[in-house]
């Protein structure tokens, strides 16, 4: 993992710094509101219905274990026990004091983390595949390139006042679990005939109210050249973008308003200037980024008989083989696995964690992982490099701390967005509805007999839950001071991203779980050997579900 | 006489600010120490361009610093408005005016900036900040110096972090 040097270190500091100073004019009456609200969000602090809401980043979704402990000691310090995985992968503090935010920073930057651009109208953290450096279909491995964009876009002055937020996404893979398409930037790393590493740049994707899937602008860009593109393309949203209504203010807007191909021609003639200038990358920069992501000391493992006491100890113990089969990933070094932690138990808000659970997952990590651990955008954790011959006891240690529920990928791993219960922005709650769909589906079997779905809900069209790219997405919506959930079916993400489509007119909190139980019904019903939820969605369209659902409902 | 951050210290203001104006060529422009609408010397060029270097002229946020790239070089000064602090194209305007159209003189933040965008600003190429009504400006000043050191390639330091990191 990328390790701080002494700039690094001496710029949180300064930060931490900077925004006591912020702080305390504020709490002093010196800073006026509005002064105050950008500066603190660029520190990752909202106010929320019911108190501040800190955002720390995760860069990439990589912490190291010391770091998840001072997480666990900040949740159970400066809030209530618990902290949140957002569908960014960061992690979010529901209950902190605005005073105490100076000293929770400064506890941040012991550890090599801040909350610097984890919100507000800037360059926000950068998001990646959380199976990078360790996934099979991986062409180069991401997250030097991400610390490499971290570090460019960190306090960038010319782009700390954009027209609206500003993600960037990376990936590395033939499979894209990163989302790339869905963000204002998304890069694809990639290797030409000559086998030189470069980029697929995508731009203008997003979610939110108006969801569109990114352009392709360049096809490839060779890596020396990625942060001047970039300063490319920020600086002519920067002077182009809308400001004059923040709900048009995008980049994605900017871009079909132009025109993708317009929009690239801008960039070039822009890049033009910028190229080979002294933000080119350097060799020796790229390289030490790389050094910066060893290879863990992984041991020679005898494979084939780590697969055999797998095999041994699945048929002794079927709810071994479920998490196995569920929650475990192939790892690209034989004889290694890489582990889902489902955060995602029926009855706690998806993504809560808790700071015991915290704890015990840095232990596991340092015992069984490397001591490094991963957060992914569906709000779950992941130990990268675990021994195969250690599953069964890696198991056993996992499962009384509450995140071994086999269910990764089924529909009750579903994302979702804290919703109305803490955010301001929400027009209804998720977290709620997330569970009552979770207990129509308790049963394990039946649940993997429907097998990989995506249900993700957001409280409000800002779609933090992603509910466009859900198979079953579901928005919750504001008629008359009433909640209601509108349900949109066929979303994708990944490789083949796709957005959903709406069922029909929403409905009460109440209806949802038999709505969704119609929904798989239909499924089960119609699908052939083999197919998914999507496949058969694909195959038949929306109409059979949309006439068994309303059907029901009359 | 209001005051302003030139540089690292507390001075007076002695320019005179131009309004806005729908009809540029009617405006009388002071022989000099004034600073002009850039429509104003769009109109009034021919007349104006022999006592540039006493001249300011002002872009405002939705004016690119394109508008002043034959030019920029040679005014005694250039302010660039920002009708909200929150309004972030006159970081860019700031950049361009430095680095590609060669401007040397003062450059001015005017409108609405606070003072914990001043880092920014002078990373950017400003060299003088006219801050808000009631602003504390010689507590301001050190906010010019927030950081020490900085990731990215800017105007005040040409070389990004990576090519200097020991």
């Amino acid at each position: 993992m990328y390790k701080y040097d002494e700039y690094d270190q001496k710029i949180v500091r300064e930060r931490v710094a900077q925004f006591r100073g912020q702080t305390e004019r504020y709490l002093a009456g010196e800073l006026k509101d509005e002064e105050f609200l950008p500066l603190r969000l660029q520190n990752g602090l909202y106010i929320q219905r019911l108190a501040p809401m800190l955002r720390v980043n995760v860069p990439y979704g990589m912490l190291n274990t010391t770091q998840l402990r001072k997480l666990a000691h900040i949740a159970r310090h400066y809030d209530k026990g618990y902290c949140h995985v957002s569908t960014r992968q960061n992690i979010q503090f529901n209950w902190p004091e605005l005073a105490e935010v100076p000293d929770i920073l400064a506890e941040l930057a012991e550890v090599e983390m801040h909350a610097t651009q984890s919100s507000g109208s800037c360059i926000r953290n950068v998001t990646s595949d959380q199976f990078a450096g360790i996934s099979s279909d991986e062409i180069v491995d991401p997250r030097p390139y991400c610390e490499i964009i971290r570090q460019w876009s960190t306090f960038h002055p010319e782009f700390a006042f954009l027209p609206r937020k500003f993600k960037i996404a990376v990936t590395g893979a033939a499979s894209d679990r990163a989302a790339v398409q869905v963000h204002d930037i998304g890069l694809e790393i990639v290797k030409n005939e000559a086998g030189e590493v470069g980029f697929k740049v995508l731009v203008g994707g997003g979610l939110g109210r108006t969801p569109v899937i990114g352009s392709v602008i360049n096809e490839f860009l060779p890596e020396k050249h990625i942060l001047s593109y970039l300063d490319a393309i920020v600086r002519i949203y920067n002077q182009l973008g809308r400001r004059d209504n923040k709900y048009k203010a995008r980049i994605k807007i900017l871009v079909k308003a132009m025109g993708a191909d317009k929009f690239a021609e801008k960039v070039e003639a822009e890049f033009a200037h910028l190229k080979d200038g002294p933000t080119t990358l350097t060799q020796e920069e790229i390289d030490r980024a790389s050094a910066a992501f060893p290879e863990p000391a992984y041991e020679q493992l005898d494979a084939a008989s780590a697969q055999a006491t797998l095999d041994q100890q699945s048929s002794e113990n079927p709810a071994f083989a479920k998490w196995l089969n569920r929650n475990v990933r192939e790892h690209r070094v034989a004889g290694y696995a890489a582990v889902n932690l489902s955060l995602k138990p029926t009855g706690v808000a998806p993504g809560d964690v808790t700071d015991s659970q915290l704890e015990a997952i840095a232990d596991l990590a340092d015992k069984f992982s490397f001591g490094e651990v991963r957060t992914t955008h569906e709000q779950n954790m992941v130990l990268g490099d675990v021994r195969k011959d250690e599953l069964f006891e890696f198991w056993q240690a996992a499962k009384p701390l509450g995140f071994a529920t086999p269910n990764i990928g089924t529909l009750t791993d579903l994302i979702c967005c804290p919703g109305g219960d803490f955010c301001s922005l929400a027009n209804a709650k998720s977290i709620p509805i997330a569970e009552s769909i979770q207990r129509q589906f308790d049963d394990l079997d039946y649940l993997y007999d429907i097998g990989d779905l995506d249900l993700n809900i957001s409280g409000c069209m800002n779609a933090c839950g992603h509910h466009h790219v859900g198979h079953i997405g579901i928005l919750g919506v504001d008629k008359k001071g009433e909640e209601f959930y509108q349900v949109q079916l066929g979303g994708n993400a990944g490789t083949e991203t796709s957005l959903g489509k709406v069922l029909g007119p929403a409905f009460g909190a109440e209806e949802m779980p038999q709505v969704v139980q119609t929904l798989i019904d239909v499924y089960v019903d119609k699908r052939v050997e083999g197919e998914q939820f999507i496949d058969t969605y694909n195959r038949i369209g929306i109409a059979p579900f949309k006439e068994q659902v309303y059907a029901k409902a009359d | 006489m209001p005051k302003l951050i030139k540089d690292n210290a507390v001075v007076d203001n002695t320019w005179e600010l131009l309004e806005a104006t729908d009809t540029p060529e009617a405006v009388e422009v002071p022989e000099a120490g004034a600073i002009v609408p850039l429509n104003v010397w769009k109109a009034q060029k021919d007349q104006l361009e022999s006592r540039k270097n006493s001249l300011g002229v002002w872009l405002n946020s939705d004016e690119l610093a394109e508008e002043l790239a034959d030019d920029a070089q040679g005014f005694g000064l250039i302010a660039v408005n920002f009708p909200g602090f929150m309004d972030g194209r006159g970081f860019s305007a700031a950049r361009l005016l430095r680095e590609r159209y060669g401007f040397e003189g003062e450059l001015r933040a005017i409108g609405h900036v606070i003072r914990d965008q001043l880092f920014f600003l002078k990373r950017c190429g400003f060299n003088s900040y006219v801050l808000g009504e009631g602003a504390n400006l010689e507590e301001a000043i050190a906010s010019l110096s927030d950081f020490s050191e900085t990731y990215q390639a800017a105007v005040d330091q040409k070389l990004p972090l990576f090519r200097r990191r020991a």
